[in-house]
């Protein structure tokens, strides 16, 4: 330990690290992660609410989706805790259902979209258990509540976009999760998939689960969302929607990125 | 016949005991590589197979700096398993912990331990006990002195492939379809890959003895890519890899038997590579013939419509191959002009075109308009009662 540890803070004056919020679905302590010498996420503290929709915000290159990786232990932190439903992500696994990005995977891989679907039965099913047909409902119906049934017998690389997108969401479900962190669920899907999806959500929410969804689409922040995180490398803001997305927020995110029309009609839209 | 003979094991006690070795290796290497096929990272098996000779070098004087005999196979396939594995770490180590990539981590160890295990074998040659040796045919396989004890050993190293690959299927396919979601689910990304590189570490060393260490890549990959030609699960591929591999590494065997002084390894390799063109050509969905046939039928529709379109618009079709398949159906006469059919048809074809733009006026939402692509017929993506909807505004006056 370094005899002198200056001391951190961050835009909102706060100390870190902040203590864990016992109710908190998702706490990440002091994070930083680094590829190479160039950390993609400095020092970070978020806390993500439970029973809650939450955005992660910011500019391309911010660190979003790294910070996501980070949170479920995929990728190493050079410093920093996370702890989900108050302990170490690495013992709350089973409580964590990832939806990563759809580009990510190479879908001409020789699987169907019931075996991808199923995939989120592994863990349960350990090394010697056998997917018997109760797995196998059970994976047809997470299908079907993103509206797939139809479509468990095709290989994945025959699935538009959007339903390639509801087929991970589907996968997720299986796992039967109490945190859902979803990488950018809505880039490059149809209209009606998004509807879909955000369907699911609400309906997760519904049932008390938390959801937390790197977003890239400023403009539906305040419709779909209940709490945001805004990132740019540092923490910029985190809290409530309706008080926490401001103009003056996303200018520090986004520094002069973001036009000031753009920026005009995101606080007229979200003002009412 | 001297195929027939030998394709019913009656070629001999040694011709029999090599096909049935071949099949076994063709088996487990077969479904092993099958991992490292999908994972997409064949190119390390190439490594680790040449990392094995400086390991079959050094066996063999440790063996016989012991006193004992350097040839005993057992001790032989250890050494080669000990430095295949230190090739497999150097080539984890260099992609993980410098900025070079894994294709180059492969090029510099095969390159540094084929040429480490070269010098080893000159070595070899300048010892007493070495000039009968005949580690040189660990290079390319060979089948002549095959023991009872060899094929058990290979029996044994299959034995074990398909126990792991049972145990492991799962994990092992998770991570080569996304190791970032595995990782979520808690398994050890790491682990299971070097479980993946263990299988095909196991498939190399024991295919040293008939198929040798230059030739043994060919077994691990050719029937996985060949598999891939005829499933779309990776559960199937697996198994059916591993069984082409033990078809071609049997019959490859038994082809060797009949002609005198054919090489074992090198037939077996060019059988498995058969099945491979064949596959390429002939395989059902993703063969190279039923793709051109698709395409064949894909351009027909196109021209189909196209002239269909033409014809409503009282334009000349131009193009021969529309007015042919046009003829063909009875649509056109032989000078261009639509037939009473024809014109039928064309009529159909403009009013499908009016429902698509109300359609497109009504469904903002891409998921249904956006089929709207020339081809696909609107019954495919509407109702009955919506196409009723479109075909009762299509009748009212525009509105908008």
């Amino acid at each position: 330990m370094a005899p002198f540890e200056p001391e951190i803070v961050t835009t909102d004056g706060q100390l870190l690290p902040a203590a864990v919020p016992a109710d908190a679905a998702l706490s990440i302590r002091s994070a930083t992660v680094s590829y190479g010498d160039k950390p993609a996420v400095f020092s970070v503290d978020a806390t993500f609410p439970s029973g809650a929709m939450s955005a992660i915000v910011g500019p391309n290159g911010a660190g979003k989706s790294t910070l996501l990786k980070a949170a479920l232990g995929v990728i190493p932190r050079v410093s920093g805790d996370v702890f989900v439903f108050g302990e170490p992500v690495e013992k709350a696994r089973d409580r964590i259902a990832y939806v990563p990005q759809r580009a990510s995977v190479d879908w001409d891989f020789p699987t169907t979209v019931l075996d991808v679907v199923q995939m989120g039965l592994y863990p349960r099913l350990g090394l010697l258990g056998r997917l018997g047909g109760a797995m196998r409902k059970e994976a047809l119906f997470c299908l079907d509540r993103v509206g797939m049934a139809d479509f468990a017998n095709r290989q994945i690389g025959q699935l538009s976009g959007g339903q390639q997108q509801r087929v991970f969401l589907a996968r997720a479900l299986a796992q039967d999760a109490d945190l859902y962190l979803l990488d950018e669920p809505f880039a490059g899907v149809d209209a009606a998939t998004e509807r879909a999806i955000i369907d699911v959500l609400h309906s997760l929410k519904a049932d008390g689960k938390a959801v937390v969804a790197v977003h890239h689409d400023l403009a539906t922040v305040r419709e779909y969302f209940d709490h945001v995180f805004m990132i740019n490398v540092r923490r910029m803001a985190e809290g409530p929607v309706d008080i926490t997305f401001t103009t003056a927020a996303l200018q520090s995110t986004y520094g002069g990125r973001l036009a000031a029309t753009h920026l005009s009609e995101l606080a007229l839209s979200g003002a009412g | 016949m001297a195929l027939l003979e030998a394709l019913f094991l009656q070629s001999g006690y040694n011709a029999a005991l090599v096909a049935i070795g071949a099949a076994l290796l063709g088996f487990s290497a077969g479904s092993a590589g099958s991992f490292l096929f999908l994972r997409k990272r064949a190119l390390v098996s190439d490594a680790v197979a040449h990392a094995t000779l400086p390991g079959v070098a050094l066996a063999f004087i440790v063996m016989v700096t012991l006193g004992g005999d350097g040839r005993n196979l057992f001790g032989l396939l250890l050494g080669s398993a000990v430095t295949a594995g230190l090739g497999l770490l150097a080539i984890e180590w260099i992609s993980r912990r410098t900025r070079l990539s894994e294709d180059a981590a492969i090029g510099a160890v095969l390159g540094v331990f084929f040429g480490f295990g070269v010098v080893l074998l000159t070595v070899i040659q300048t010892m007493s006990s070495g000039r009968q040796a005949g580690l040189e045919s660990f290079l390319l396989g060979s089948t002549a002195g095959m023991l009872f004890q060899d094929a058990l050993v290979i029996a044994g190293g299959g034995l074990f492939s398909v126990l792991v690959i049972w145990l492991l299927k799962r994990p092992m396919t998770l991570v080569s379809f996304h190791a970032d979601y595995a990782a979520s689910l808690g398994y050890n990304v790491r682990q299971i890959d070097l479980a993946i590189m263990g299988l095909v570490m196991a498939a190399t060393v024991v295919g040293l003895k008939i198929v040798g260490l230059i030739l043994i890549v060919a077994m691990l990959i050719i029937p996985s890519v060949t598999a891939r030609f005829w499933t779309n699960r990776s559960g199937r591929l697996v198994w059916i890899a591993g069984a082409l591999g033990g078809v071609a590494g049997y019959l490859g065997a038994a082809l060797s038997a009949s002609v005198p002084d054919l090489p074992t390894g090198p037939i077996i390799v060019l059988v498995a590579a058969a099945l491979f063109t064949l596959s390429l050509l002939f395989a059902p969905a993703r063969g190279v013939f039923a793709a051109a046939i698709r395409h064949r039928r894909f351009q027909a529709r196109v021209h189909r419509r196209q002239g269909l379109l033409a014809l409503a618009a009282q334009h000349p079709i131009r193009e021969g191959y529309t007015l042919r398949l046009l003829a063909r159906e009875g649509l056109v006469r032989a000078d261009g002009v639509p037939t009473l059919d024809g014109r039928a048809e064309a009529a159909k074809v403009v009013r499908d075109e009016e429902r698509w733009t109300i359609a497109r006026r009504i469904h903002q939402d891409i998921g249904l308009s956006g089929q709207y692509d020339g081809l696909t017929p609107i019954e495919e993506v509407f109702t009955p009662d919506e196409i009723a909807e479109f075909d009762r505004r299509l009748g009212a006056p525009e509105a908008v």
